[in-house]
């Protein structure tokens, strides 16, 4: 049986739950309480005191993000004191930013300036020094501007708590408190991954991508230079989000009518991409299970992830599967079977992948991700550089027509769609891997054991006979959880799906930003994924293996799964890396 | 291991070893020389006089004659203390080259050393302790064997009475019974905010929980209080029991004091003392043969002030960085590690065993209807007695400062006096005759504090004052949440305009309008009472703040950007004392003549103004 407990607020009578925050029981009639360092289960502190309110008979202000509703308390979310201490709070750390908003990344969807335009902060009052910060922008991935940083602590909470990393922490004491690393180096030499999970959490343009929007356009006007770009499956369900459409619409048609229109030579999908690492994974998992070799095998798709096990595990990579992640495969095949096939010199080929991901900033430009000193991919823009094309384009997206991506590499499976979510690379190579061993066109295709936001799911699945445990995790901390069952000999799967998001790559680094108001009213994540599913679902092909581009390609190049070419140019190795390279 | 009753033999034969402690008229050979080796007297080379006692004495084959190392006797101000009982004779600012002559004259031919001999304020020489205005009005509990034991002899603690305390407790009391008698006893938190210590012992006792935890904070750092290091350096066995008494009422068994790093002897005698416990089966399993279980750990605090503050000593303690967390839920609730957690300052430790053994009523009867029993404070500042005083509550100020400190030297004039370090606030002169309690304090706009007492005089500038505590604030500050973060560092900045010279109306506006919000919005402790020295002196100095902005003017030489030292011709009698003594030559005027200051020159160091012997130099 739940508790509940009657309060008021604002002169409003609300039955919460106990164990309620006082926020949260305002939110449920309506009342909007101010907040800045509050992220949803992330970051619940009570640091930055945008959220104090009276409550009656209590001395000073209560916190209302993180102090709990009592029975008969007496809130009153806006008096005169109330309202007085926010607008001094705010004037204080704003009196201490940046204040560059005309050429700030995140104006327009920065939590700060929203609240200076709702206080109504016109000038500042108790202006004085502003701390000052050396920009970091030493890493391929992410960006660390402090000027900015309101030292909400969001990121810090998001790579501490819930990706157990911890490559950022609060460091001084004071004024000169600041977000910093380990002997305050540079994020490209320390433990971080490039998840991107702090830039999802911070409310300011403190941290964003490592841009290469302007790379990009000098060579969709380089005349000699074939532009090819490819669009990840989680890019399609949050794109449309930058325009002002709901969360969770799929904007395939219109994306690919935007890239068109910004002047790509070709738009080509990565899906096709995730369905030939399908072709690759599936064979490589059923050559381990039948021939004993290192089991569980984990997947590879994610850089993070990937990054994670490089620094923390290495001892466990020979679990992970040799496949290169999708787009990067597809990038390999664009610059030599595509390149030879339309007779186009592979040196004048650049190919951009747009990512939810800015660890594939990273990846993009790992030594083993070339072919005869050409990379795979030349350029990574996430899905918020891309919106922030199309808007610099002046395109009205949100009135663009659809249109298909281009043959003859655009076709692509409801398998390589869900890839974009935790779970999918797994349902999506188990719907190949059973119909490999069986030799059938089996109908049982949805493995909803996979499916859903938890963190860690586990399953059983039979395939021709054989049972085989399958776990599939998303998010640092539960991957954690998986590889140290891995290191004490205690787990029993063959087959694990690892990405590094929470959510899987929806929700990765490079995708629009939520502020912490939405995130706490709507299940982003959810809405994201059941964009994918829905796509897979109305797909006309929904097993890679039947993807006739793969069927040719195969046929006329890579020969098959595992086959010598398709190892050089399709798989990769991993290294051991140093944590601190300081 | 010792059993109960090898612990009682203890007690009763140390008790008569060392009546000639307490009995100045007992009849006996033997001496003992009291060495004060507290932080103060062994910065001024006490442990060295020490030394060269017992070389001496053994050297001249001496009998009857021990030396004993003590903690601190409170007169700091006339350290090196040494004093020698049975007859209580008190030396004061004594060097290692004088024992020597201590020995020969006092000891050997039975005569004291006059030139050593301690002297009041009036210069009256000083017989024994007991004729000092410094101790007459005070009453001793927490400091009760500071200065009367070896801190590093548990024997000597169990003779005067120590861990009987304990055995009262757990051969008769129950739970129960032991938080009843603290809550009637009235017993406050010392550690400055003043909760009743019994209410928060029944709290925690009542909150579930299989593990539960006692924390002692010594974590003091109140700037010019150090009443904790004294009694940890003095009696860390008196912090031992109650720590041990509060686990069994409560029921932990898993005690934590919490010391800064700063305190080397107080943490090295805190660790001889939980030795030396354990060894005698104080601590440990199954104390008293009663099946109660407790220990204690200590854990070394790198030196942040805010530490102090309780949900930031358990932050740190469970190895993370400093910073307060939000109340409720407080400790008592969830404290270390999400369990149920009693916290009490040293200080109030102190008074345990007190309670226990003399009760509640005979507590309850020392101070005034709020605030009972005794308050140790740090006195220091312009008076004349620096040091360390332990008074009932409702003693006033004009008593602690005149009668107990003696006044302000060269007989200048009071102006205030800080309580309460830098969260507290100033008291100016017409609340000199407050008795000073809890609400008292509160309610002239300062606080108990810690307990740091600073006096300042008439020349000193509370413009100045103010912003001294702010640069220490915001020194100090964790930086966790906003207001204290950068509120306060926009109030220093603010202080620091008008002392330069700059300041407008305005800008005592804004002040004002910071320290109201960021008292009532930051999250700790710190940051609420931040604001306090700023809020004090505006409001019992306003004025001083007006001169400052609107005649650009600071009285005091504090501010040197704005005070002007200048020579009244009409009382200068051309003496040239002030030339003469000038370390800049800022004086100018030949033999015999009325002296001019050139202020191009004149640093306003204020030398002139002390010299001039026809107080005709002013600012």
């Amino acid at each position: 049986m739940e508790e509940f407990v009657t309060l008021t607020i604002d002169g409003q009578e609300v039955k919460a739950k106990k164990g309620t925050t006082i926020l949260q029981a305002a939110a449920q009639v309506g009342i909007d309480i101010p907040t800045l360092c509050f992220l949803k289960d992330i970051n619940e502190v009570g640091d930055c005191r945008m959220c104090i309110v009276e409550v009656e008979g209590r001395r000073g202000f209560a916190t209302s993000c993180i102090q709990t509703v009592e029975e008969g308390m007496i809130v009153h979310t806006h008096t005169p004191n109330v309202l007085e201490a926010r607008h001094v709070i705010l004037d204080l750390i704003i009196s201490n930013h940046a204040k560059d908003c005309l050429t700030c990344t995140r104006s327009g969807n920065c939590e700060l300036q929203a609240l200076a335009t709702k206080f109504n902060v016109l000038n500042i009052e108790f202006e004085g020094e502003r701390t000052q910060h050396k920009v970091d922008d030493l890493s391929p991935s992410i960006v660390r501007d402090f000027n900015k940083c309101i030292l909400c602590r969001r990121c810090v909470a998001a790579c501490k708590k819930v990706q157990k990393i911890g490559a950022i922490d609060c460091i001084n004491r004071g004024f000169e408190s600041c977000i910093s690393t380990v002997g305050d180096h540079s994020l490209n030499d320390v433990n971080c991954t490039f998840c991107g999970q702090c830039i999802q959490a911070c409310p300011t343009g403190a941290l964003h991508e490592k841009e290469m929007i302007d790379d990009v356009w000098v060579k969709l006007k380089d005349e000699d230079s074939y532009v090819i770009v490819q669009t990840a499956p989680a890019v399609r369900v949050a794109l449309g989000e930058e325009f002002g459409m709901e969360i969770g619409t799929n904007v395939t048609g219109k994306m690919v009518t935007a890239l068109k229109r910004l002047g790509f030579d070709k738009v080509f999908d990565t899906n096709t991409g995730a369905d030939f690492t399908i072709m690759e994974e599936a064979n490589e998992f059923i050559e381990r299970f039948t021939k004993g070799g290192v089991l569980p095998m984990i997947t590879s798709c994610s850089p993070g992830w990937v990054k994670y096990i490089e620094m923390n595990y290495p001892e466990l990579l020979p679990h992970l599967s040799t496949c290169k992640s999708p787009h990067q495969m597809f990038g390999a095949l664009l610059k030599t079977y595509y390149a030879k096939k339309e007779n186009i010199d592979p040196k004048n080929i650049y190919v951009v992948s747009v990512m939810p991901c800015i660890a594939k900033k990273f990846e993009r430009q790992r030594n083993e991700m070339q072919n005869d000193g050409l990379y795979d991919v030349d350029a990574v823009i996430t899905t918020r550089e891309l919106s922030r094309m199309i808007k610099q384009a002046n395109i009205d997206f949100t009135k663009l027509e659809d249109t298909q991506f281009d043959a003859p590499m655009g076709e692509a499976t409801g398998a390589g769609a869900i890839f974009g979510t935790t779970g999918g690379v797994m349902e999506a190579a188990l719907r190949t891997a059973q119909d490999t061993l069986t030799g059938e066109d089996l109908e049982k295709i949805d493995f909803n054991a996979v499916r859903g936001g938890e963190g860690i799911k586990k399953a059983n699945v039979n395939i021709a006979g054989n049972d085989i445990k399958v776990v599939a995790a998303s998010g640092l901390a539960n991957a954690q959880k998986i590889l140290e069952e891995i290191k004490k000999g205690t787990a029993d799967y063959q087959f694990v799906e690892i990405m590094a998001c929470p959510g899987g790559c929806i929700m990765g680094g490079g995708q629009p930003i939520k502020s912490s108001k939405i995130r706490s009213k709507v299940d982003v994540r959810k809405l994201r994924a059941e964009a994918l599913y829905d796509i897979d679902e109305k797909s006309t092909i929904r097993k890679s293996h039947q993807n006739p581009v793969i069927k040719k390609v195969y046929k006329e190049f890579l020969e098959k799964p595992g086959s010598h070419i398709a190892h050089e140019l399709l798989h990769t190795h991993y290294i051991e890396r140093e944590k601190y390279r300081i | 291991m010792k059993t109960l009753e090898e612990i009682q033999k203890i007690r009763k034969e140390k008790k008569e070893e060392l009546e000639l402690r307490v009995n100045t008229k007992l009849d006996t050979r033997q001496k003992h020389i009291l060495v004060c080796n507290g932080t103060g007297c062994t910065s001024s080379k006490s442990p060295e006089i020490l030394e060269n006692f017992k070389r001496i004495i053994k050297e001249k084959n001496i009998e009857n004659v021990r030396v004993i190392k003590t903690g601190c006797f409170g007169l700091c101000a006339k350290g090196p203390i040494v004093i020698i009982r049975p007859e209580d004779t008190f030396y004061a600012m004594v060097k290692p080259e004088d024992c020597e002559e201590i020995i020969e004259t006092h000891i050997i031919k039975g005569e004291k050393v006059k030139r050593l001999l301690c002297k009041d304020i009036d210069g009256s020489i000083v017989n024994s302790l007991d004729e000092l205005n410094f101790y007459k009005k005070q009453k001793r509990i927490a400091l009760k064997n500071c200065g009367l034991i070896n801190p590093e002899d548990i024997d000597e603690y169990i003779a005067f009475d120590g861990y009987l305390a304990l055995e009262k407790v757990l051969k008769e009391m129950s739970s129960d019974e032991v938080i009843n008698i603290i809550k009637e006893s009235g017993l406050r938190g010392r550690g400055g905010a003043g909760f009743p210590t019994g209410q928060k012992w029944e709290l925690t006792k009542k909150t579930k929980g299989e593990v539960k935890y006692v924390v002692c904070n010594a974590d003091e750092g109140d700037p010019g209080a150090f009443m904790d290091r004294s009694i940890l350096e003095g009696d860390p066995h008196s912090v031992i029991e109650a720590m041990i008494i509060a686990g069994f009422a409560i029921g932990a068994s898993k005690g934590y004091i919490y010391v800064r790093a700063e305190y080397p002897i107080a943490v090295k005698r805190f660790d001889i003392a939980l030795k030396q416990a354990r060894n005698y089966g104080i601590l440990g399993k199954n104390i008293f043969n009663s099946g109660f279980d407790f220990d204690i750990e200590i854990r070394l605090g790198a030196g942040a002030f805010v530490c102090g503050e309780e949900t930031a000593l358990l932050e740190s303690i469970e190895g993370r960085r400093g910073q307060p967390r939000v109340k409720p839920p407080y400790p008592a609730q969830s404290g270390l590690w999400g369990k149920p957690t009693l916290i009490n300052n040293v200080e109030t430790y102190a008074n345990i065993a007190q309670i226990i053994l003399k009760g509640a009523d005979w507590y309850s009867s020392i101070g005034t209807k709020t605030s009972k029993g005794t308050k140790v404070f740090a006195l220091g500042g312009n008076v004349n007695n620096i040091g360390l005083v332990e008074v009932p509550m409702g003693t006033t100020l004009r008593e602690i400062v005149y009668d107990i400190g003696g006044g302000i030297p060269n007989n200048r004039e009071f102006k205030a006096a800080q309580t309460g370090g830098p969260s507290g606030g100033c008291i100016p002169k017409e609340h000199l005759d407050t008795p000073i309690d809890y609400e008292s304090l509160k309610e002239i706009g300062s606080m108990m504090g810690s307990g740091g007492l600073i006096v300042m005089d008439d020349t000193k500038c509370m413009v100045a004052l103010a912003k001294f505590y702010l640069e220490f604030t915001v020194d100090e500050s964790c930086g966790k949440c906003t207001p204290c973060r950068i509120g306060t560092k926009r109030m220093l900045e603010i202080l620091q305009k008008i002392c330069d010279g700059n300041g407008t109306e305005h800008d005592i506006y804004k002040l004002e309008k910071l320290a109201i919000n960021i008292k009532n919005a930051s999250i700790c402790g710190l940051g609420q009472s931040a604001p306090n020295p700023i809020l004090s002196t505006l409001k019992y100095f306003r004025e001083e703040y007006r001169q400052h902005v609107l005649e650009k003017e600071c009285k005091s030489l504090e501010c040197k950007a704005m005070s002007k030292i200048e020579i009244n011709p009409e009382k200068c009698k051309g003496c040239g004392l002030c030339q003469r003594n000038c370390p800049v030559n800022a004086i100018e005027g030949e033999a015999r003549e009325i002296r001019v200051i050139n202020q191009d020159k004149c640093i306003k160091c204020g030398t002139c103004l002390t010299s001039c012997p026809f107080k005709a130099i002013g600012n």
